[in-house]
Formats: C-alpha cells, structure tokens, sequence
C-alpha cells in the first residue's frame, strides 16, 4: 500500500508535488480557522450576554453548542436577493474580495515552532498589504448595491481605512525596528525568553495603538460606522441576505481573528511562553497553545469593547486616527531610536 | 515551463485590464480595472524575485492610492459623454507620449545600451537571499542622497497640498474639539432643590 503511494509521488513532477505540500498544509488551517468563526460567534453572544446579565443562546445543542450551525443553515436556505438597478456582478464579487485577504494573511503568520505556511522575508509587509485589500469588499458592496445607504456606509469605511492603516503601518515600523526583520517567525523569536522580552515591554504605547487600529480596520464596534445601524440601517450590506451576507460576516470574523493572532504575533511573543526557561513543563514550553491562549485574549477584548462602548462620532474617529495615534507612533520610533543608540530592552544584545 | 505558462496568462490578463482601463464606460470600472491591472503587475514583478517592490505596490497603490481614488471617483459621478467629446482633440497627445514611451521600452529590451545593468534573463537565487535586505542596504548606503532628496520632494509635496486646502472663510463655523472635550458637567447643568410638588 505504501509503496504503491510512494511510487505515485515520484511520479508527480515536482511542481505538482509542491501544490500537494501547500495544499496540505492549506487545508487544515483554513477549516480550523472557519470552526474558530463558528465558535466566536457563539462566544460572542453568549459572553455580551454574561455582560448584559443574559442568558444567550441555549436552545440549540448542549449550552447552546450546535448554535453556530443552526445559524450557517439559515443563512445557506435563505434566497440570495439581487437588487433589479444593482451591479450583479460586483455585487456577487464584493463578499469574495473581503473573504480572500482574510484567509489568504494566514499564510505568512506562524502558528507554532517550525510551522508556518509560506516563510517569506517580507512577512510583515505581505500582511498589512493583504489587510489594505479587505476594504475592496466594502467599497465595492457599497457602490454595486446602487443604495444611499450602503454607499455611505462604503464611504465611511474607505475615509477611516485609509485613517488608521497608517498608524497601523508605523506600529509595526517600531515592531520591526525591535526585531530587526520582516519575518514573522523571526520576530516571534526574537522575543524569547519569558514575557519581559515581549515587544509588549519596550513598544507599550505601539502595541495599543496597533490593537486599537485593527479593531478599527475590523469594522467592529466602537468603530462600526460602515455599518452603522442606527443611522444607515446596515451600511454596505444592506441589500445582502443568505450565502453573500454570510460571506461578509465570516470575513469579518476572520478578520477579528487575524488582527488577534496579528497582535501576538508582534507584541505578546507568538507561540512564546511566557515563562519560558523555568521548567514548568507544559506551562513554559513554545507551542500552539499559547498563540491560542493569546488569540483568545484579544477575541474576548474585542467583544468586551462591543458591550461597554457606545459608537464613536464619525468626526471623532478621524480625528482619533490623524491627530492622536498618528503622531503617537511617530514619537514612539524616535524614542525607539533613542534606546537603540543607548543599547535598552531589546536592543542590549547587538 | 509552468513559470512561462504563468508569466504569459497574468501578461494576457495585464494587458486586457489596461485597455480596460481606458475603454470602460463607468469611470468605477475603470479604476476597478486599473486595481486589477497593478495587482497583475505586482505578481509579475514576484516572478522576477522583486517581492519587496510587488508587495510595496500592492500596499501603496492598491491598498492606499486606488482606495482614495475610488472615494473620489465615486463621489464626483463624472459625466462619461462630456468627457469623451475630447478624446479626437487630445488623442495626437496621446499617440506622441504612447510612441516615445514605446520607443525608450524598445531600446532597453533590444539595444541594451552600456552602462544599463540590464538583467535579460534572472538568475534563480539561492533561497536565503533577501531582496528586502539588499535593496535596503542600496538605498541607505549607495543611493542615500538620491534616497533624501526623493522624501524631501515628496514632504515638500505633502506641505503644498495642506496649504493649498488650508483656505480660511469667514465665518466659517468649526467645532474646536479640545474646547469640546475641556467641559465639565458644571458648565452645562445646574442642579436645582426644589420641593416636591404634591397633587392635591
């Protein structure tokens, strides 16, 4: 049996051979990541109910655990409704082109020692390329609908995209500074050794200004005026229902979990234990656990922010965005500059 | 072979986008088509090994640029048919930049004038090899003053267009946010004791 297989692979020419690799590593990342989409929304409504003194969903399932699959039925029975003066084509691609960039970021984030799908040098740069095209699908959403309301809410998006993807970029100008590579899985190492060697430490003021920007860069509240409800009724997807509705929402459910596992990756040290080097066993060892342990932190912040907070003013988040973060960063790499010339934090050992 | 397939598929899809861009209706599609055909590029350029650049333009011109672009083009609902009554007038314009630029293209592929470090053909690297590094260490040490003179020009760029929005109308109303943010409750609500008045 073995052999027979064997014997089919030395067949296969090496290119073909290098698309089964990736496919195999593909796959089973990808399915994780949607089963993690299905859970956060569970999650989702079952901790903003703990915080609004609820209940949430119990009905379907143990504690309301099959939920997230009663919901994806839905949608999928649900009819696909084309507006009649739409753009259909445009209309139908926008959804793909917001899920493509969330999934596809994946590749370059490294997930534990050893694994990452595709070790590139320019990792960090891959990333915030493919996080700048996930505004495509709200952009176009909005123009193909050909409704007031969505192309507000595609306007709005664009405005504060553009706002925050810069403070976002110079956040991880500091990251790179500090670790002195684009690699992700070289920045990750180069914050070994427990977590007071977490670009957390030293980059303080980065690391709240990136999570912040990425919460923004979501569309998630405090920061959803594209969508906006209670003024443009659902923004850019107004006129969507069934399988296209449900493509946005696992985007944008991808893309929460991105910019979380984007965020340990830069700041809290990746798949790094934080009490590497004290022989805890399995408590101080590298490893996936801890990536998730951190992804899972900064999912449950997201939906803390979406309780407590009440929708930010439109004026107000740009201003938020140019004239505070902005120059935060930029302050933050001369400071950055400075340690590195006094040789402090991350910087002692060069 | 896979790599020539792929090479002369994305040049077909480059080369349609483009002529896209000039031959769409709708102003939207044709920014749509010229995202289309800077993604296409910048995946030609990774099949020459230049990651650094395709990733930079991927994430400066599609990510920042067109997404601006699109805001404007779509705000402004240009009027096609107006536009059009020009093209006969301009298009001798048109044919003059097309022909010089053709010409300087063909005189680097075929005549290859010395001194040009022209690489026809690229040598695979060795997997280790950094372009991101290299390029770095050519900007910041090589080419460091041309490097300067770029980003002054470009900061000089970024102080003119401030200025030339900066127009200050009388009697324009604003809101002074840090005016907004400095008051307190006192200021606005007085709290009053008053009696309990009883229905009688």
């Amino acid at each position: 049996m073995m052999g027979w297989l064997e014997s089919i692979w030395q067949a296969l020419s090496p290119l073909s051979q290098g698309v089964l690799i990736s496919t195999a590593y593909i796959v089973p990342v990808v399915v994780v990541i949607i089963l993690c989409v299905a859970y956060l929304t569970l999650a989702e409504r079952k901790i903003i109910g703990a915080i609004q003194n609820r209940i949430g969903p119990n009905r379907v399932g143990p504690y309301g655990l099959l939920q997230p699959f009663a919901d994806v039925l839905k949608l999928l029975l649900k009819q696909v409704v084309l507006p009649s003066r739409s753009n259909r084509f445009l209309f139908l691609v926008a959804p793909l082109l917001s899920i493509v960039p969330a999934l596809a970021a994946w590749a370059v984030v490294p997930l534990f020692p050893g694994f990452v799908i595709a070790d590139i040098d320019a990792g960090l740069l891959f990333v915030l390329a493919l996080t700048s095209l996930g505004v495509y699908g709200v952009i176009i959403a909005g123009w193909a609908t050909n409704s007031k309301y969505a192309l507000l809410g595609a306007m709005r998006s664009a405005a504060q995209i553009v706002a925050y993807e810069i403070a976002m970029g110079f956040a991880l100008v500091g990251v790179l500074m500090a670790s002195r590579s684009l690699n992700l899985g070289a920045i990750v190492e180069a914050q070994a050794g427990g977590f007071l060697n977490w670009f957390l430490v030293p980059l303080f003021p980065l690391f709240i200004v990136y999570f912040i920007a990425g919460v923004a860069e979501t569309n998630r509240a405090p920061f959803d005026v594209a969508e906006g409800e209670s003024e443009i009724v659902a923004g850019f997807h107004v006129e969507y229902s069934g399988v296209a509705f449900a493509v946005f929402f696992l985007a944008e459910y991808a893309n929460m979990i991105l910019i979380s596992a984007l965020t340990a990756v830069m700041f809290m040290g990746g798949w790094e234990s934080p009490f590497a080097g004290l022989n805890l066993g399995w408590l101080s060892a590298p490893g996936l656990h801890w990536l998730a342990v951190k992804v899972a932190f900064f999912l449950f912040c997201f939906l803390w922010f979406r309780a407590t907070f009440p929708r930010y003013r439109y004026d107000q988040i740009m201003r938020l965005g140019w004239k505070v973060f902005i120059p935060i960063t930029i302050v933050w790499i001369f400071v950055e500059g400075a340690m590195a010339i006094m040789a402090v934090g991350p910087w002692s050992s060069a | 072979m896979a790599g020539t397939l792929f090479f002369y598929t994305l040049s077909a899809v480059l080369i349609a986008s483009a002529l896209g861009v000039i031959t769409a209706r709708n102003p939207v599609h044709a920014v749509l088509f010229l995202v289309l055909s800077f993604v296409t590029s910048s995946v030609l350029w990774l099949l020459l090994e230049a990651e650094f650049l395709a990733v930079v333009l991927v994430l400066v011109y599609v990510g920042a640029v067109m997404v601006l672009f699109l805001f404007v083009v779509m705000m402004l609902d240009v009027n096609v048919a107006q536009l059009r009554e020009g093209f006969t007038r301009y298009a001798w314009l048109g044919a003059v930049v097309a022909a010089v630029l053709a010409a300087e293209l063909l005189a680097i592929v075929w005549w290859k004038p010395d001194g040009l470090p022209m690489a026809a053909t690229t040598t695979p690297r060795p997997a280790d090899y950094s372009n991101t590094e290299m390029l770095g260490t050519a900007l910041y040490t090589e080419h460091l003053f041309a490097f300067e003179l770029a980003a002054f020009l470009l900061l000089l760029a970024i102080v003119a267009a401030i200025v030339l929005t900066m127009r200050r109308r009388p009697g324009l109303k604003a809101q002074d946010v840090s005016r907004q943010v400095a008051v307190r409750r006192e200021d606005r609500v007085r709290l009053v004791q008053m009696k309990a008045e009883h229905d009688t």
